[in-house]
């Protein structure tokens, strides 16, 4: 070991066991999950079909891939379809000595007899009948510094003698990726089994866990989905608001309910997650993304079930003594069956025997939850137990935009949530009828507010909230767009996001200027 | 494997035998430092050569390359089996030189800091692969990406192709310890 290397030692540990699974019988390469190589974030993985230690040394010619019913193509002829765009590639086979050789060689592809021809490489002998591989690799050096466009395929075979001394390879395995061959998140989420599997095995190895160590509070962050508190911000502040506007606020237990709503709010995240997980919807779901399939905490290895529970108990344990303290401070048989019921919605969303979001009315469920029940919620807190029907009726568009929210991000994770048996309104609907709910919820959002208007429930200022409309279109537009594009949907479902907070800060906004012009000119302006 | 110091003088000459390897050689150690991509192969089970293309990184004069906890299997088959081999074979990839070399090595894997052990080759590494390196900004997003195990790589052998002519014989070198 050269002393002016800076580098810890390095260990040399050997894994205890296998950290991979081995190819079962009939599996080719092809329907292996996907890798992220070392450059760059790949394709197909070699896992399986090459995973350590034992099993057959080599296993004879594997099935032909799986394929998708309209495609029908053999592939180990589209890998040598691959590699003939090669025109050199990489000779690699192990010489006695028990260590690989690799050199670079001519290669002479005959799709129509499904053989490579190569020549021996000279000060070399590669042994007949001997498996060696074949790789043709590729990048674009880029003359900023770096690359792109990278792509290699390997091909597997005996080298069988030829006249001349020629070599041909009949192959009988094959792995390929490339940059372009799928999305990178989706590549990602694709090679998370192997990492956990590599978590595991490492730990064992180790006797102690072993994680990424990543900064706790962006960890937290990102298990309770913390960015998604606006969702509870706009009813708990338009519930205020409405107060305010009756001359009843009170800013302690104003402050004490919007922390009890936002700890409910992070604990039903949790809870999400954890039992999504248990069902297996999140791991079933192969194109994640930020606004959809979760937070992706227990996937990546970040936290454990166990800490994620622990979290969700945490959560609703501030939830609960704080609504305990408002009972306490401005109790009401309203508030025991507001909170009651906001607490049970909490949980049943995605806990057996419940399961709401698993039958179809999660959205249903949301709706009430983020939209009546915290506001009207927030608003007997202040009001000590009456419920007026302005508090009510603003909180209708807020629960449809809210219900837009988790029905939108629904729609990607259609697949997985299908396999793992959640019939989200996305999974049991067509893409026209989705769009339709879609459009008719918005749509509605903006009549309730309007009505709420001309009926002089709400006040005129509220009207505000058309100010929002362009952004529904949009969000109208993308999903007629990217409906079956997960990756494409996700600015869609930020603006969806911003449609819920958009109009929520319009109808605040509103409520504030009604408060003001109020205080000043008397209690019934802009009311008709 | 202990090596000494570069000597350039044995090794810029071309050698039609095999000479004792006092260093890497230094065409070696530039091709290394150039390109933007090799291929490292490992011995898979039942003996079968797997090959990866990956980034070498110079660091003095051992090779280190990067690889994610996403893409384990490769650390799996180094651990069960360290004997691997390293080349460089793709000229369009080391910007003004010319060269190729395969080179015969024990492997090593660092294991102990997955989150940050990598990132003393950063500097190396972001001049190479600028696109991955780019996704350290959503590091929260796709965490594992960066999750990665250090792949050291003593040379025992080099086979060097100074002009890239592989139908030629190569310069062949060897480490001390092996030579003897």
């Amino acid at each position: 070991m050269s002393p002016r290397l800076a580098f810890p030692r390095l260990g040399r540990k050997r894994a205890s066991s296998e950290t991979v699974a081995a190819a079962g019988p009939g599996q080719s390469v092809a329907d292996q999950p996907v890798a992220l190589e070392p450059m760059s974030l790949s394709r197909v993985s070699e896992d399986a079909a090459f995973a350590p230690s034992h099993g057959p040394a080599v296993a004879g010619p594997v099935a032909p891939a799986p394929q998708p019913a309209e495609v029908s193509v053999d592939p180990l002829a589209e890998s040598l379809a691959k590699l003939a765009s090669f025109p050199r590639a990489v000779l690699s086979w192990v010489e006695d000595d028990g260590y690989p050789v690799n050199v670079d060689v001519d290669i002479e592809v005959r799709l129509d007899e499904g053989i490579v021809r190569f020549s021996e490489p000279a000060g070399f002998h590669v042994k007949p009948g001997s498996v060696v591989a074949i790789t043709g690799s590729h990048v674009r050096a880029l003359p900023e510094g770096g690359f792109d466009q990278r792509r290699h395929v390997t091909l597997w075979g005996e080298a069988l003698v030829r006249p001349r001394g020629r070599f041909a390879l009949s192959p009988y395995r094959a792995w390929s990726w490339g940059e372009t061959d799928l999305p990178m998140p989706a590549a990602y989420e694709r090679s998370l089994p192997k990492a956990r599997r590599y978590y595991r095995a490492l730990s064992e190895e180790r006797g102690e866990p072993v994680r990424p160590k990543l900064s706790k509070g962006m960890i937290f962050i990102r298990a309770t989905r913390a960015p998604f508190l606006s969702a509870t911000f706009v009813p708990v502040f338009l519930g205020l608001a409405v107060a305010a506007r009756t001359g009843i606020l009170d800013l302690m237990t104003a402050a004490i309910t919007l922390v009890a709503a936002c700890a409910v709010h992070l604990g039903l995240n949790v809870v999400n997650d954890v039992f999504d997980t248990i069902q297996g919807a999140d791991d079933a779901n192969p194109t994640p993304t930020k606004f959809s399939g979760g937070s992706r905490v227990l996937q990546n290895a970040l936290v454990t079930i166990h800490e994620m529970s622990m979290l969700a108990a945490g959560c609703y344990g501030v939830a609960v003594v704080l609504g305990l303290v408002l009972l306490v401070l401005r109790g009401s048989p309203e508030l025991v069956v507001i909170g009651a019921l906001g607490f049970f919605i909490s949980l049943a969303y995605t806990m057996p025997p419940f399961k709401l979001v698993y039958r179809g009315i999660g959205e249903i469920s949301t709706a009430i939850g983020f939209g009546p029940v915290m506001l009207l919620g927030t608003y007997v807190v202040q009001s000590r137990g009456s419920i007026s029907a302005e508090a009510a009726l603003i909180s209708v568009p807020v629960a449809l935009l809210v219900a837009m929210i988790l029905y939108v991000n629904e729609i990607p994770d259609r697949v997985g949530d299908a396999k793992a048996g959640k019939r989200t309104l996305p999974v049991r609907l067509s893409k026209a009828a989705v769009i339709r709910g879609f459009d008719l919820s918005a749509g509605g959002a903006f009549v309730s507010v309007a009505l709420g208007v001309v009926a002089g429930v709400l006040p005129i200022p509220t009207i505000l909230v058309l100010l929002a409309f362009p952004l529904a279109a949009r969000v109208h537009a993308g999903l007629v767009r990217f409906y079956d594009n997960p990756y494409g949907l996700t600015e869609t479902m930020g603006a969806n996001v911003r449609l819920h907070l958009l109009v929520g800060l319009l109808l605040l906004i509103a409520y504030l200027a009604t408060i003001a012009v109020q205080t000043l000119h008397g209690p019934t302006l802009f009311l008709w | 494997m202990p090596l000494g110091p570069y000597n350039g003088a044995a090794t810029l000459r071309r050698l039609e035998l095999e000479i004792t390897l006092p260093a890497l050689p230094y065409p070696i150690a530039r091709l290394i430092d150039a390109a933007l991509v090799g291929e490292l192969t490992v011995v898979g089970p039942g003996g079968i050569p797997v090959t990866y293309p990956m980034v070498p990184l110079l660091w003095g004069d051992r090779i280190f390359l990067t690889s994610s906890v996403l893409d384990s299997s490769k650390i799996a088959h180094i651990k069960a089996n360290p004997r691997v081999c390293f080349s460089i074979t793709d000229m369009d990839a080391i910007g003004t030189f010319t060269g190729r070399v395969n080179i015969q090595c024990d492997a090593r894997v660092a294991e102990d800091d997955l989150t940050a052990g990598w990132e003393r080759l950063m500097d190396n590494w972001s001049r190479k692969d600028k696109e991955t390196v780019g996704l350290l900004k959503a590091r929260l997003g796709f965490p594992l990406i960066f999750e990665r195990a250090l792949i050291e790589l003593t040379p025992r052998k080099t086979w060097l192709w100074p002009d890239g002519r592989t139908d030629r014989a190569p310069q062949v070198s060897v480490a001390a310890e092996v030579a003897r």
